[in-house]
């Protein structure tokens, strides 16, 4: 376990989890990558999709990420209704053993953005079928704090459309989300550079869940440490009180103790 | 005496009697990470050995994917 987890844990459902930084597997080129970016990152969680078993492939992701000491949050990605991500949660506990689950079921397949309708349901009965539930969540904080009140155990708000890296379109609703949560807010979705990510855990943000940003760099081993770095040092500027933001400037130095102007002599 | 029966979408003809057990080890190097469902219900692992595939039955295979 690290300092940070020891001087400033981040819990989930009441698990220790040792580090902000969460990642995803999609758009990951190989298994190669993916192994150097994980280690990179020092990431404890990964989501995977649950998708039907291809006779072709050789690898095990659920190996890999075993290997790695990674733990699995499966995500019902490509769900469209409630009924289906409410089916892909229970095989994903089955295939995986975890009652951990990343609940995703999105509108249309355009903007892939969440159908908060859908998606309440599908909470609502997986909370109650034991799941711990991580909805991905659009950056309304009506829905946010509805998911809560259904029983998730966090919310994960997205910054802008998944894969678009355009970063926080709206970081008042962020902050808005954030204030008003009683379980740890996880940004989740849009991350497209470092820099997006610490401005997430500046506005208040538990943590980060980072894929294309990530698996689609041009470097990804690199960027993930970039995106480790980055959580870190937003979450310690978080804590450390920034200033205000002022219209006018606030002078740093004080104007006592200044020697006398220099007067224009008389010609 | 053959079951036909879709298994990941497509049509299949299996030989009576076939498991799920074996089904999963036809598709899956490993049973590690694999889930099943027949007729959108899970089937647990537990039972995999004595659920047999009925005619008309649609098995879902599935395990974990790049994504999310």
């Amino acid at each position: 376990m690290n300092d940070a987890a020891l001087t400033d844990p981040f819990m989930v459902a009441g698990t220790v989890m040792p580090s902000r930084l969460l990642l995803g597997t999609g758009g990951m080129t190989s298994p190669e990558s993916l192994t150097m970016a994980l280690r990179a990152s020092g990431t404890s969680l990964v989501t995977v999709a649950v998708r039907r078993v291809d006779p072709a492939t050789r690898h095990s992701l659920v190996d890999l990420l075993d290997g790695l000491g990674i733990r699995i949050l499966p995500n019902t990605a490509g769900c469209f209704t409630a009924v289906d991500a409410v089916l892909t949660a229970r095989l994903a506990r089955e295939a995986f053993s975890t009652d951990w689950v990343k609940l995703e079921v999105i509108g249309d397949d355009r903007t892939l953005l969440p159908d908060p309708i859908e998606l309440l349901v599908a909470a609502e009965q997986l909370v109650d079928d034991g799941f711990v539930v991580l909805p991905y969540c659009g950056d309304d904080p009506v829905v946010a704090l509805r998911l809560e009140q259904v029983g998730c155990a966090a919310v994960m708000p997205l910054g802008a459309p998944i894969g678009s890296g355009l970063g926080i379109r709206n970081p008042h609703n962020i902050q808005l989300i954030v204030e008003r949560a009683g379980v740890p807010v996880i940004l989740d979705a849009g991350i497209g550079t470092a820099s997006d990510a610490c401005l997430a855990m500046e506005l208040g943000c538990s943590g980060v869940l980072v894929a294309s940003a990530v698996t689609r760099a041009e470097d990804p081993a690199l960027m993930a440490t970039a995106m480790r770095d980055a959580v870190a040092a937003g979450r310690a500027a978080c804590r450390a009180g920034r200033i205000t933001r002022r219209f006018v400037a606030e002078a740093s130095s004080s104007f006592d103790g200044l020697v006398d102007p220099v007067t224009s002599v008389e010609a | 005496m053959t079951v036909a029966a879709t298994v990941n979408g497509k049509s299949c003809h299996l030989a009576d009697g076939t498991t799920v057990a074996l089904l999963v080890d036809e598709w899956c190097p490993s049973p590690r990470g694999v889930a099943v469902a027949v007729n959108g219900e899970v089937v647990p692992k537990s039972t995999w050995e004595q659920v047999q595939v009925a005619p008309g039955d649609a098995v879902e295979i599935v395990s974990a994917a790049a994504g999310g």
